[in-house]
């Protein structure tokens, strides 16, 4: 592969209205034209037609496991043979939650409407995510897909901060995050960098959701407090901690290392090849070029969109392992040089990079 | 005065498809419904400048290819998030197997 880094460093500025912000703006870089691959309408059609089934399977046994797994670890509460199942319902409550949250977001996940609604409110509630906040911060992260200033979702910030990302494993700081959103919201208040990507009229849905949800974990921190058990809290609420590895384990992989400020999703998202496992609590995610590319294709299509398109991507990552052993070395540089980035190398069959969009002022090295 | 355009043929799209035309400086969508009647709309989304053309068509709803904002292609309406504005329809026709839409 090849890396290409710049001389000097310069600090980014991540605020949504901030400078960096506004310079997207002024260099046509925010709502960018992007790259994406050539595919016959015949065959894009195809790959983007909605289907029931394999949602309902997957949601079937995602939702069933999660209430066996349960009903075990309640069962054997109070012994250590409670720790397994726990960890189990933990994994598809903290993480498969975000890719859950992510495709029926997107709506592409089911054929049928309510059955996207549905699934994404539940989704959302065990991620801690505002419904609406979330839908709309999604929508710009796909407009200005790590365009500093403007991707309200960007993981890993120049210069990464690790302390942050192992935290992280843990669901820590976005619990924390996500609790302060959550009472300033029930308390009536859309912060100013929440109304630059939500439209005035979704605002008030901001705060009614918000209100709902506290009073969810209200009554399950009463229940706790009532029956002097923390079993209540291990069912709803601590799995987003306990069980938020996975879902950054592979979230990371999206983006980390890769260049910002770029408008083609080749250079600024990773595909990574993973186990039927990961890719089943992950939804296929692991496609991840292929999915910024064409946002509508649903996750089961995306295995066959990747072997459609693989000749114009750089290779996927072979394994998490893989992708892990390219993303760190990459974030330890960017601790002493921010603007430092992987650029993957494109296979012969691919159309270049438009390095006229992409210029950077780079001194390109090999590693 | 109406101004009858021709925008492809008859044709020229699928059942329950959409394609792109554009003409002086505008850009439309053109679609055929699974009933085979046809309709047009402004070509861009409401919300972003997306061509819906490269969007799926499904019953009597276009859904743009970037965010998934659906429309009502037949009556223009948005139908929720993230799109909010309605879009442009025009008239459409079918005359000795040319399609015709209606500008100005």
């Amino acid at each position: 592969m090849n890396t290409a880094a710049l001389a000097a460093p310069t600090k980014r500025d991540y605020s949504l209205i901030g400078r960096d912000s506004r310079l997207a703006v002024e260099s046509g870089l925010a709502a960018a034209q992007w790259y994406h691959t050539d595919i016959p309408r015949k065959q894009m059609k195809e790959l983007m037609k909605r289907s029931d089934g394999p949602a309902m399977r997957d949601t079937a046994i995602w939702l069933g496991s999660m209430v066996i797994l349960a009903g075990l670890g309640v069962y054997f509460w109070g012994t250590w043979l409670c720790v397994p199942f726990f960890l189990a319902y933990g994994v598809l409550y903290g993480s498969a939650s975000d890719s859950r949250w992510h495709e029926c977001g997107h709506g592409t996940a089911f054929k049928t409407r309510w059955m996207n609604d549905v699934v994404y409110q539940i989704a959302c509630f065990m991620i801690m995510r505002n419904p609406v906040t979330w839908r709309w911060s999604h929508t710009r992260h796909h407009t200005d897909t790590v365009i500093v200033g403007r991707d309200p979702e960007i993981a890993v910030m120049r210069p990464p901060d690790l302390l942050r990302v192992v935290l992280n494993f843990f669901g820590i700081l976005d619990v924390w995050h996500a609790s302060g959103d959550l009472v300033r919201n029930t308390l009536g208040n859309v912060s100013a960098e929440e109304k630059t990507f939500i439209p005035e009229q979704e605002q008030p849905r901001v705060v009614q959701i918000a209100r709902i949800w506290a009073a969810i974990y209200a009554v399950t921190i009463a229940l706790s407090i009532h029956t002097g058990s923390i079993m209540p809290l291990v069912l709803i609420g601590l799995p987003r901690l306990y069980g938020a590895w996975h879902h950054v384990l592979t979230g990371l992989l999206q983006h980390g290392g890769l260049a910002d400020n770029v408008t083609d999703h080749r250079l600024n998202s990773r595909t990574v090849l993973m186990n039927p496992v990961s890719r089943f609590i992950y939804w296929n995610m692991n496609y991840h070029v292929e999915h910024h590319m064409f946002p509508m294709v649903p996750y089961h299509a995306l295995p066959q969109l990747h072997a459609m398109i693989k000749h114009d991507l750089p290779a996927a990552n072979p394994s998490i392992l893989h992708g892990y052993r390219e993303m760190l070395p990459a974030f330890l540089r960017q601790l002493r040089n921010e603007d430092y980035f992987i650029k993957r190398e494109l296979p012969p069959t691919a159309k270049p990079y438009r390095e006229e969009f992409h210029n950077e002022p780079v001194a390109t090295a090999a590693e | 005065m109406s101004n009858w355009i021709e925008a492809c043929t008859f044709d020229d799209i699928d059942e329950e498809d959409v394609m792109r035309f554009d003409h002086a400086g505008r850009t439309f969508a053109i679609y055929r419904s699974p009933d085979d009647e046809f309709f047009a709309t402004d070509g861009l989304c409401t919300h972003e400048h997306i061509h819906l053309a490269d969007g799926l068509v499904m019953d009597e709803i276009i859904e743009c290819p970037k965010h998934n904002g659906r429309f009502n292609y037949k009556t223009g309406e948005a139908k929720g998030a993230p799109v909010c504005v309605n879009l442009k329809t025009y008239p459409v026709k079918v005359e000795a197997g040319k399609v015709l839409i209606q500008l100005g």
